[in-house]
């Protein structure tokens, strides 16, 4: 996975895009506050949510407990 | 005869439309799994190189990094694929980096089992069968493939060219005009020729710059 290293750690641009999260923001919040294309929010927000880091309520997304555990 | 059978049973290399919603696909890259949805609501500049540590593929990576703030500016995105793996990949772009002092930014897929290559049509057996050409695919928006180059393996590409479509392209939805041959932003364009009789006797006194009734020019 881009977002999670093999140890379980999280990768510096996936700790960046959490942090964005840790109140709920849009996918295009997250790509103004962090820099990184959106196409990079929309596939790691895509992993962190298969691995529960994160969730998503009415169109914007936030770091669930284990998310902000992570960062 | 056996000839003539060889010939339709010749496998047909498909390729897409201009037009047409691009082949949707989910690939491994350089900079983690992206899907072609992910690239929704920017341009996308897919293009395809034969393979790494190649100098022809070299000199069109700096060329693409060279054009990419340029792309930035215009919303467009870059995507590059190859035949090779995400590690071949890493270890060219960090040697790219290293030996020609030029950082690639953008994702490359790793397309080892060739499902992208093949969805897009770009191997042509009659060069190699195993490895892409040098293929450009320009995306709307919207996800509509709205142009496509490509150029053999011994040739590299143009990126003023590249610059220039999605310019002329960009030029063509915002303003709903065509472009002449060779045209460059700043210059006339072309407004769409009537297409009806009373179209055509109204648009020599509409104000454009015209050499007949079809051929008119305006600045924007």
């Amino acid at each position: 996975m881009a977002c999670i290293n093999p140890d379980g750690t999280l990768t510096p641009s996936a700790k960046a895009i959490l942090s964005a999260v840790s109140s709920p923001a849009s996918l295009e919040e997250v790509a103004k506050s962090t820099g990184l294309p959106l196409f990079r929010i929309r596939s790691s927000i895509r992993e962190m949510l298969e691995a529960g880091l994160a969730e998503e309520k009415e169109g914007k997304y936030a770091a669930t407990k284990l998310g902000q555990e992570k960062i | 005869m056996e000839e003539k059978v060889a010939a339709e049973t010749k496998e047909v290399v498909s390729l897409p439309r201009l037009g047409e919603p691009a082949p949707a696909f989910e690939a491994v890259t350089t900079q983690g799994p992206v899907r072609l949805e992910d690239f929704k609501g920017s341009w996308l500049v897919l293009f395809s190189h034969p393979a790494d540590f190649t100098p022809v593929c070299t000199t069109e990576f700096m060329g693409f990094a060279e054009i990419h703030p340029e792309l930035k500016k215009r919303d467009v995105e870059l995507l590059g694929l190859s035949v090779d793996s995400v590690s071949s990949h890493i270890a060219w772009v960090r040697n790219i980096e290293e030996k020609m002092g030029v950082k690639i930014p953008f994702p490359i897929i790793a397309d080892l089992n060739k499902e992208v290559a093949t969805l897009y049509g770009m191997i042509h057996p009659g060069e190699s069968k195993t490895e892409t050409s040098r293929c450009v695919f320009i995306i709307d928006p919207e996800g509509v493939l709205r142009a496509m180059i490509y150029y053999p393996l011994t040739t590299g590409r143009n990126m003023q060219e590249i610059l220039r479509l999605v310019d002329a392209l960009q030029t063509t939805d915002k303003h709903k005009v065509a472009t002449p041959a060779n045209w460059k932003p700043g210059e006339k364009v072309i407004v769409p020729p009537p297409n009806t009789q009373e179209m055509a006797e109204e648009r020599l006194k509409e104000g454009y710059e015209c050499k007949d009734w079809y051929f008119c020019k305006k600045k924007l």
